[in-house]
């Protein structure tokens, strides 16, 4: 096979539910395979916080949508001669897919390198995969669809029960269930056929175990798996929101081989070249199997197996693409042996979802086959106790382990409900029904979780129960060493074991005491290293993690100068890959500086866990006390905190005052940045202004302070129920509502009310300090008006209607802070301005959300520079101010996960939400905010668009949008009181009915009838009929997957671009070449 | 747990816990890095006087099966009994959960009086067997044992069978010589319509009617099956089909003119890579051998049939013309990957094809 030139590759966008950092990862790594080649690479991802569009790995880099119009212009002006469509996700497979059918690959003659796209249809379409499995004899489950009561009971006769009924084509399991025998069948299939023509008869694989196998085939038909994994959670519910571990556990050598085996055959059959999954469902009383599906592409199971293993599917999958056999190909690892192997681990890991659900008002609970986490951690030990208590402190809940919680109130009486359907806090639930007296086959009987996980759960909760028995006898000085010892193996943490040995108070305190108790005794983790063949070979490899079984370290302390790099933990809801740009780039400028970098991070979609991304990697836990431990062993030079997020902020305090080299800004000036009261006397010291604001425990002082400042004001109570963690409210009406949903008020639970200036522009800067001065900074502007999250918030960078003077003013308060907190590194301010009027909201001395983007558009790497300082260089303060002289714009846009949250009301609000986030560079700032607008999902509407406008104030702000709209001859459906206004002022509009209204046209039977292409919804207040009459248009319109836009700044932002460019006058310019227009300037 | 301890011969002592039988005993340490396939590891002859150290650290999950027949031969296990000497990991799991579980690894042990060592840093020994290379060792109960050699007994005669065994009505009559055979490799034989004729080591099978001579895995070294090397040797002059395994490859190369020489730990894994040579087909392969062919001493009308990717040693022999040949690694698998079982379905087209041509 000849190697082709110039190669084209799909990234996966934003981050979203089900879609996340795994992608920067494989993406990466192929492209990092390509170039090792001399091959010219293409990237085309519009997420720009990822490691993968930094400037040093693809060749070329659009910041476009993935989506074919673009993938296509892209091919037509660069003439790729390959394109790789398996590393971006879902995302890029159904691009590919798309173009594949239209021509478009044979048309500009690209290849696609490795599975043919034939192959992918062939996994992707549920008949065809079937038929495929089927000629070789590979068991898939057993499925008829019929459209007859008579008929399904047929085929339930031919299938056997337990059954499961599926209505075809309704959303959301709307209609389906088990059914055990003929009579709940007929029961059940009548309530079916009431939703659906044609329901679906299959084979009932609940409680079976899930098991998938990484499997890699070159274009010789070598084929090895990487690796096996055994989910803890049985069929029923995504792999994506089990616990996972690897390898399988509970799989006897038979079974192990077996599936193994039919692996390899329906991966020849169909013809996979690279990498792939496939997954199982294997009954737990036999060796009975079914084939669920295979994944024709790298997937966040394979991002997890390669971080399991050590072996890099990724970097393999884009070798072999190129012709290569796995036989060629080393193993990176021992550089001596080959890739054509599979791995052996010594170690077992343990992936733990992480949920945010809390975050949204409205969502389901419940887990299932439905994908709803939006990070994963993944832990390594030596046993399933060690690694599991690991996973679930890095989660970063709150939570310490599997025992030793703060209590939280479970309703007994619920415990079995909670056992047997699932939310994210089912492991708890185990917890606490051990403490109710449940023995593990009475768990096992309502989870159907194999019993040997539940036995190992059940020691933990033993050792806890043995520990606390010391509290009574003396505490610490009655633990001996060998509990002490059996306790560390299970994965106890020193607060864990605090709280078991000297009560629940004062953990932090008492932690310290555990530990110094624990180095006397000599109780230490030892380093082992990940070398991908369980010591039988010599490897060279700087993959670490900590144990506690075992008397010897793998490796000798770093003797060079080292200096380590904390990364940013489990991804979440305002905390992912950009902090992982943030971390590698940080690890980098380490490595150019002339140290050893030490990277410590636990995250497995990550690229900071590249093992050779850093000299040392610790695959390790982001704790005071395993950092420690670390640096205990290391003695680096320094301890990079600032480009972690805020994981490495919270610890701070407690590495400092224990003696940690942290570099930069002292930990007390950080708490004092954090700490809401320290922060606002500083601020009143310095004369900057800030909305009043004030902490109230007691209804009657809410009620006070609120006559005081006006409405509205920000709430933020400290104790809530799931959604209402933070509210704007504008009348006492509101407030009363909303002080209902927080569930308690008092001196334990305060509640923080701020005024809330409304229409008031939110301004960001990014900078970076050396001792106090700014080196280099960037201001960005969001599109919408205060009140929207930072997170979720459209941004110019450069700002584009900011005034100078307003400028000015912020450069003078950022210059004051960075002096009054000695920065060194860096920081981020958020500001309001209204009327000229300067107020700070907030103040981050670490690296903010925002750095990647401003970096990438500005030229300036503020991350280096930032490190430079850290490190003690001089760094030249730069022409930060030049930006405004930039020849174009770059517009950061929020990509939200609703639909994959079923019932969550889809709303901007001051809480985040959003998932992801993409930037685009456009000519003009309607140019680049169209293009990131596209790329988180929205398209252009065609005809219609839907608009009920919300109060005034808003109604007024689209007045002129809407004539932009009628002007492109636009239908506008308005609701009552938008259709008023807009006659009123000379819009045509056509009046559809509120949902309540049960009227026609009614504008729920529009959405459900898809004549609406874009609905704008403005928010007005929080009575309840408002609520449930925008919620259910909001909802109706995610569920249909029509673009919905609840902010009014933005809608207009958007209405203004689509109406004066078309999408044949978006350019289609690489990064380079916008930054080639830059050059004269910067 | 009572507390035991390992000794090797270097003088390293390690602490650790007792499971299965509360005995001491003695044998040569050496690790295997498979990760799963316990009940079949310890029952594989070819372990016959090894300490037997396990780099998975989570050992005893899923039980021990009950015994079942096929055919008068277990139908899980590769051999009667457990013939390992001894058994060391790191973390035992005394409860156990599977479907066809009969017992606990530890009761199983303690059934046949062999000691386990829980609570050993593996890794850390591992690594001591790599670089040092197999070493001799004890684990060491109540009583002291002595050190002991396994190597420097027959054990290939303390683990063949006493008489001759007939399985099976098949069409292609093979003789299976029996040197430690495992019983998965009889199990692939029956199930690819063979009546099989399972003789003892030092049988004199020339004097039988055959059609396909195979010469099974065993423990030790292979110098030391001088009887059948020599039958071998006259097995070699005729053109009937020959197919060996593991010790049988060894043997085979021995009877042919080459030299077989002691690996420094051996290969004892699920995932070895070999390569057939001349071509760019690799098949990841079970072992379960701490000697090899010397490639380098094969006379002239020999050929490397298979190479390890790993460390290039000798995978497999064939004859350049003769219907000869032999795989280092174990394509009846049990445990481990079953990627090259076809290799039996060769051996029976050349026999198939080898009575056709008479």
């Amino acid at each position: 096979m000849e190697k082709p030139q110039k190669v084209l590759i799909l990234g996966s966008g934003a981050l979203k539910i089900g879609e996340a950092g795994e992608f920067d990862y494989s993406g990466s790594q192929a492209l990092k395979a390509l170039k090792e080649e001399g091959i010219r690479t293409i990237l085309i991802n519009p997420n720009i916080a990822t490691v993968q569009t930094s400037d040093d790995i693809a060749d070329d880099v659009y910041f476009l949508p993935v989506t074919p119009y673009f993938v296509e212009e892209v091919i037509k002006k660069e003439q790729p001669d390959g394109i790789l469509v398996a590393f971006g996700g879902q995302t890029a497979l159904n691009c590919a897919v798309a173009l594949y059918r239209a021509g478009v690959f044979e048309k500009y003659n690209v290849r696609v390198l490795g599975t043919p796209v034939q192959s992918i249809i062939d996994t992707e379409d549920r008949d065809i995969f079937k038929e495929k499995l089927d000629q070789i004899g590979v068991l898939t489950a057993r499925s008829e669809a019929v459209t007859t009561m008579e008929d399904a009971l047929a085929a339930a006769e031919r299938i056997g029960f337990p059954i499961i009924v599926r209505a075809a084509f309704a959303l959301g399991g709307l209609g389906s269930g088990f059914a055990n025998n003929m009579e709940e069948l007929r029961t059940l299939a009548q309530k079916s056929f009431s939703t659906s023509d044609q329901i679906l008869v299959e084979e009932s694989l609940k409680g079976w175990k899930e098991v998938e196998y990484e499997v890699v085939r070159d274009q010789f038909d070598n084929c090895i798996t990487v690796c096996n994994m055994e989910n803890f959670d049985p069929i029923g519910i995504h792999t994506g929101e089990s616990i996972v571990v690897a390898p399988s556990q509970t799989l006897s050598n038979r079974e192990y081989h077996k599936l193994r085996s039919i692996g390899i055959k329906t991966i020849r059959h169909l013809g996979i070249v690279g990498e792939c999954n496939i997954q199982y469902a294997l009954d737990p009383h036999s060796e009975e199997y079914r084939v669920i599906e295979v994944n024709a592409r790298l997937s966040r199971s394979s991002a997890l197996a390669s971080k399991a293993t050590g072996y890099p599917l990724a970097f393999v999958a884009a070798k072999l693409s190129l012709g290569y056999s796995l036989a060629e190909l080393k193993n990176s690892v021992t550089q001596t042996t080959s890739a054509f192997f599979e791995p052996s681990l010594d170690y077992l890991v343990v992936k733990l979802p992480r949920w945010d659900l809390s975050k949204f008002s409205g969502v389901q609970r419940q887990i299932g086959s439905a994908m709803k986490s939006v990070g994963e951690v993944m832990a390594i030990g030596k046993t399933f106790e060690e690694a599991v208590q690991k996973g679930l402190r890095m989660l970063d809940t709150g939570r310490r382990g599997f025992v030793a919680n703060k209590p939280e109130p479970i309703d007994l009486a619920d415990l079995d409900r909670l056992l047997s359907e699932p939310n994210e806090e089912r492991i708890f639930a185990i917890n606490e029904a051990f403490q109710a007296g449940y023995d593990v086959e009475r768990v096992y009987e309502l989870t159907r979780i194999d019993r040997w996980f539940l036995q190992r759960l059940y020691g933990i909760y033993q050792l806890s129960l043995e520990l606390g028995e010391k509290r009574q006898q003396g505490g610490l000085d009655a633990l001996d060493t060998d509990l002490l010892r059996q306790a560390k193996k299970s994965g106890f943490s020193d607060q864990q074991l605090a709280v078991q040995l000297l009560g629940p108070a004062e953990v932090k305190a008492n932690e310290m005491l555990v530990r110094a108790r624990r180095k006397a005794l000599g109780v230490l983790p030892v380093v082992k290293q990940i070398d991908t063949l369980a010591a039988e070979f010599p490897a060279q490899t700087n993959y670490l993690y900590l144990t506690y079984h075992g008397t010897e370290n793998d490796l000798a302390p770093e003797t060079d100068k080292s200096v380590v790099v904390l990364g940013s933990g489990v991804y979440r809801i305002g905390s992912s890959v950009e902090f992982d740009w943030c971390g590698v780039n940080a690890a980098q400028t380490v490595n150019e500086e002339g140290y050893k970098s030490i990277i410590i991070n636990y995250n497995p979609e990550t690229v900071s866990t590249d093992y050779d991304v850093s000299d040392r990697l610790y695959f390790e836990e982001l704790s005071y006390e395993r950092v420690m431990d670390i640096l205990d062993f290391e003695a680096p030079q320094g301890v990079i905190l600032s480009t972690g997020g805020q994981i490495p902020n919270n610890i701070a305090t407690r590495l400092e005052a224990a003696g940690a080299p942290i570099l930069g800004t002292a930990a007390a000036r950080i708490d004092e940045a954090e700490n809401r009261h320290k922060f606002s006397s500083i601020m009143d010291e310095l004369g900057i202004a800030q909305p009043r604001w004030s902490e109230l425990t007691t209804m009657e002082a809410i009620y006070d302070f609120v006559k005081q400042v006006g409405f509205p004001v920000l709430i933020r109570p400290s104790y809530v129920l799931s959604g209402a963690a933070m509210n704007v409210v504008s009348n006492p009406q509101e407030l009363e509502e909303y002080l209902k949903l927080a569930a308690e008020v008092s001196a334990e639970y305060p509640v923080v009310v701020s005024e809330f200036i409304q229409e008031a522009k939110e301004i960001e800067l990014d900078a970076v300090a050396d001792k106090g001065e700014i080196v280099s900074y960037a201001i960005s502007e969001h599109v919408e008006f205060a009140g929207v999250h930072s997170g979720d918030a459209t941004m110019y960078y450069p700002p584009q209607r900011v005034y100078v003077g307003t400028v000015r003013k912020l450069k003078v308060i950022a210059e004051k802070i960075a002096k009054r907190f000695e920065i060194s590194g860096p920081f981020n301010i958020q500001f309001l301005e209204k009327n000229g009027a300067i107020r700070v909201i907030e103040c981050n001395l670490r690296a903010s959300r925002s750095f990647p983007f401003v970096s990438k558009v500005s030229g300036h790497n503020l991350i280096k520079k930032a490190t430079k300082v850290l490190l003690g260089q001089h760094v030249e303060r730069d022409a930060s101010e030049l930006v405004y002289d930039l020849p174009f714009v770059g517009v950061k846009a929020s990509q939200f996960s609703f639909t994959r949250l079923q019932g969550a009301d889809p709303v901007l609000r001051v809480d985040m939400t959003s998932t992801g986030e993409v930037g685009c560079l456009g000519d003009t700032a309607e140019e680049a905010l169209l293009k990131s607008l596209l790329s988180v999902g929205y398209r252009i509407p065609e005809k219609t668009v839907l608009m009920s406008s919300g109060p005034l104030l808003s109604k007024v702000a689209l007045l002129s949008a809407a004539k932009l709209l009628v002007q492109k001859n636009y239908t506008i459906y308005a609701t009552h009181g938008t259709h008023l206004f807009l006659t009123e002022n000379g819009v045509a509009s056509t009046l559809v009915y509120w949902p309540d209204e049960l009227q026609e046209p009614n504008a729920l039977t529009y959405l459900r009838e898809r004549k609406i292409d874009l609905v704008i919804n403005i928010p007005k207040n929080l009575t309840k009929g408002e609520l449930d009459n925008d919620y259910k248009i909001r909802r109706t319109a995610v569920d249909f997957n029509i673009p919905l836009i609840t902010n009014a700044r933005l809608a207009k932002a958007f209405i203004k671009a689509f109406t004066t460019l078309k999408l044949q006058d978006l350019s289609i310019k690489s990064w380079k070449e916008f930054k080639a227009q830059t050059e004269p300037v910067l | 747990m009572k507390q035991v301890k390992l000794v090797l011969e270097d003088g390293t002592e390690i602490q650790g816990q007792s499971f299965g039988a509360f005995t001491s005993a003695a044998g040569e340490v050496v690790f295997s890095t498979a990760m799963t396939g316990y009940p079949e590891n310890l029952t594989d002859p070819s372990f016959a006087g090894q300490i037997l150290v396990l780099t998975y650290p989570i050992v005893g999950n899923y039980g021990v099966p009950g015994e079942e027949l096929y055919e008068s031969i277990s139908k899980i296990f590769e051999s009667d009994k457990i013939h390992v000497a001894g058994l060391v990991v790191n973390y035992y799991s005394e409860e156990h959960s599977h479907w066809n579980a009969a017992k606990s690894l530890g009761d199983w042990l303690a059934e046949y009086n062999i000691p386990g060592i829980c609570g050993v840093d593996t890794r850390m020994l591992t690594k001591k067997l790599r670089e040092k290379g197999a070493m001799l060792g004890k684990i060491v109960a109540a009583e002291d044992v002595p050190l002991h050699d396994p190597n420097q007994d027959n054990l290939v005669a303390q683990v063949s069978p006493e008489g001759v065994q007939h399985y099976g009505t098949g069409k292609n009559k093979i003789v299976l010589v029996d040197c430690g055979t495992k019983t998965n490799i009889i199990r692939c034989f029956l199930e690819r319509d063979v009546e099989l004729i399972r003789v003892p080591w030092d049988y004199d099978f020339t004097q039988l009617d055959y059609d396909g001579l195979f010469l099974s895995n065993g423990p030790g070294d292979p110098k030391m099956c001088v009887p059948t090397i020599e039958h071998l040797q006259k097995a070699l002059q005729q053109d009937k089909p020959i197919f060996g395994i593991c010790l049988g490859s060894q043997l085979m190369g021995l009877a042919a003119g080459g030299d077989t020489f002691k690996l420094k730990y051996g290969h004892r894994s699920h995932n070895q890579p070999v390569k057939l040579t001349g071509t760019q087909r690799s098949y990841i392969t079970s072992q379960n051998h701490g000697f090899a062919v010397d490639t380098a001493t094969l006379p002239a009308d020999w050929d490397m049939l298979f190479e390890n990717l790993n460390d290039g040693t000798c995978e497999g022999i064939k004859h350049k013309t003769k219907p000869f040949f032999s795989t280092q690694f174990h394509p009846e698998a049990a445990g481990g990957p079953q990627d090259t079982e076809f290799l039996f379905d060769q051996f029976l087209d050349e026999v198939e094809k080898h009575k056709a041509g008479k």
